[in-house]
């Protein structure tokens, strides 16, 4: 029974990093670079959700659009001005950038907001559903998380497959020259894809700071590495990649800090990420095989 | 006016200067042949006029619009559309969504009507309309990446080594359809390492030589040049 109630725990945690992990891969997969701001993102809409619900008293959902959209235009806000003048650069170039602009961003909330934690109420009032004469207790915030997580999934893959936008994000990520020539406008399909990434990074925001109550100006700096290593995990590029490394890095790291440690839990789980690294270097799903030429 | 002029242009690459001062017509109508040897600088020239690469001067004017000035996703809606070197089919995608993207810029409803226009051509892809084009073979993916380019409507055609890799057979095939995609009013722009086969379709070429033009003339002409039949066709 313990063990359930741990699985359903890590999927519920796990279920946050796949949704970071999906932002992540995107970018990846469109833009071929590395985000690593992509953590505060979340810690920028923990806080405004934070701000919605407690200063304002404004309806949860409310407060999570309110942080989705302001999310999404500062995502497309720093691509333009930060990524997109370094295209033609080295990659190494721009992932200097990414971590300048991930430290802007946690400075900036410091300023702004303080570096003491806050309280975060969350969204869920915290009721359980007990099963089994109690034995198994699973909060309505963990389905609700699973549940969310399940619905993005979907309807991404959705989009992916069968939108115009969509077909034009995977062309783009193959080949952007190409995709010029088709009429594709790289530069839109770009922004749309951080918008989407940081769009994302809003919804885990809310869920993630729902389940720990309490944010502070480097809540998204764990996550973002955990939902980083879920997606090089599952394949950097993949989006089912990204959902499954993440699941599988949540219920792993319950496990772990279950059953063996709680210390050492991360040590665990990156151990494990190397192992499976070398195994299979593209990870679990990533492309077999690269471009024919 | 032709249809499109190419004025003076000048690319690099870092410091590699691969293309020097060159200017060629293009007429409504023609077939233009453009050969030489390896690193001449064919491919660099269509990446030009495409918008993939700058050029540091002069005019690319397509139908009275200079091309140096717009970004390369607007080429195919003026009525320009490239087939690259090496096909560069979306090699994750279907045969279909290939051909979705060829025709990403015309309206929705014209989409049926494209694809059944660009099977005509090529039945082959008819029959692999779901396969995964990475998993096509080199003469099908070149097929598709024609049959894609052809989506856009084009005016003009630009045909990177079409024959590259090819089976004598399939060769003609492609050269037939080249022909027939003219005969239906499509001006060509050809590349080609296979000079005789591109100079027997052409109305004129052009011979480029490490980033310069050494010869232009009525395709004929080009055939019976003795320093082309001995550089190109072999003596
Ligand atoms: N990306 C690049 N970076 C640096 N130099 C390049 C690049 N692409 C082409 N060149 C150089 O520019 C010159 C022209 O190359 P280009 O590809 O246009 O030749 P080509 O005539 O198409 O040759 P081929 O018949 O082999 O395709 C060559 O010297 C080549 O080495
Ligand atoms: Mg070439």
């Amino acid at each position: 029974m313990t063990f359930l109630q741990f699985l359903i725990t890590g999927l519920s945690l796990g279920s946050v990093y796949a949704i970071i992990a999906l932002g992540y891969t995107m970018v990846y997969g469109i833009a071929k670079m590395l985000n690593f701001a992509h953590g505060d993102i979340i810690m920028v809409g923990a806080y405004l959700a934070y701000f919605a619900m407690g200063k304002y008293n404004l309806p949860a959902l409310v407060a999570v659009m309110i942080s989705v959209l302001v999310c999404t235009l500062l995502g497309v806000v720093v691509e333009r001005l930060a990524y997109k003048p370094l295209r033609k650069v080295s990659s190494l170039s721009v992932l200097i950038t990414a971590i300048g602009v991930s430290y802007l961003l946690q400075n900036g909330a410091q300023l702004l907001w303080s570096s003491a934690p806050k309280m975060f109420t969350s969204i869920i009032p915290p009721n359980t559903i007990r099963l089994f004469d109690g034995q198994l207790t699973i909060t309505h915030l963990s389905i609700f998380t699973i549940v969310v997580t399940l619905a993005i999934m979907i309807a991404l893959t959705l989009f992916v497959n069968n939108s115009k936008m969509g077909k034009a994000m995977r062309a783009c990520s193959e080949d952007k020259d190409t995709a010029r020539l088709m009429g594709i406008n790289v530069d839109t399909t770009i922004s749309v894809t951080f918008a989407i990434g940081s769009g994302l990074a809003a919804i885990a925001a809310v869920l993630y700071a729902s389940a720990y109550q309490s944010i502070s100006p480097t809540l998204g700096s764990m996550p973002g590495i955990k939902a980083f290593t879920a997606a090089v995990f599952g394949g950097i590029g993949s989006m089912p990649g990204a959902f499954l490394g993440g699941l599988l890095l949540g219920v792993i790291e319950t496990l772990v800090k279950g059953y063996l440690t709680t210390q050492l839990s991360d040590a665990f789980v990156f151990g494990i990420l190397i192992i499976i690294l070398l195994v299979k270097p593209n990870g679990l799903l990533g492309h077999k095989y690269s471009e024919k030429v | 006016m032709a249809m499109l002029e190419v004025r003076n242009i000048n690319v690099y690459y870092g410091s590699i200067h691969a293309i020097k001062g060159i200017s060629f017509d293009v007429d409504e109508g023609e077939i233009i042949s453009l050969i030489g040897a390896n690193g001449a600088g064919k491919t660099t020239i269509l990446n030009t006029v495409s918008g993939l690469l700058p050029s540091k001067s002069g005019e690319i004017n397509f139908m009275g619009q200079n091309l140096l000035k717009i970004p390369a996703h607007k080429m195919v809606t003026l009525g320009l559309a490239h087939v690259p070197e090496g096909r560069h089919v979306f090699t994750r995608m279907s045969v279909r969504e290939n051909l979705e993207m060829g025709g990403f810029s015309v309206p929705r409803e014209e989409l049926n009507g494209l694809m059944e226009e660009v099977f005509r051509h090529f039945p082959r892809l008819k029959e692999r309309e779901n396969q995964i084009a990475g998993t096509l073979s080199g003469g099908e993916q070149q097929m598709l990446a024609m049959g894609r380019a052809l989506m856009s409507k084009p005016r003009l055609l630009m045909l990177d080594e079409p024959s590259m890799g090819l089976s004598p057979i399939l060769v003609d095939e492609i050269f037939s359809i080249i022909r027939q995609l003219h005969q239906q009013g499509t001006t060509i722009l050809l590349v080609e390492q296979n000079a005789r086969m591109a100079l027997s379709i052409a109305d004129r070429g052009y011979v480029l030589e490490t980033g310069k033009i050494v010869l232009s003339a009525a395709a004929d002409e080009l055939l019976h040049n003795d320093m082309v039949r001995k550089a190109y066709l072999g003596g």
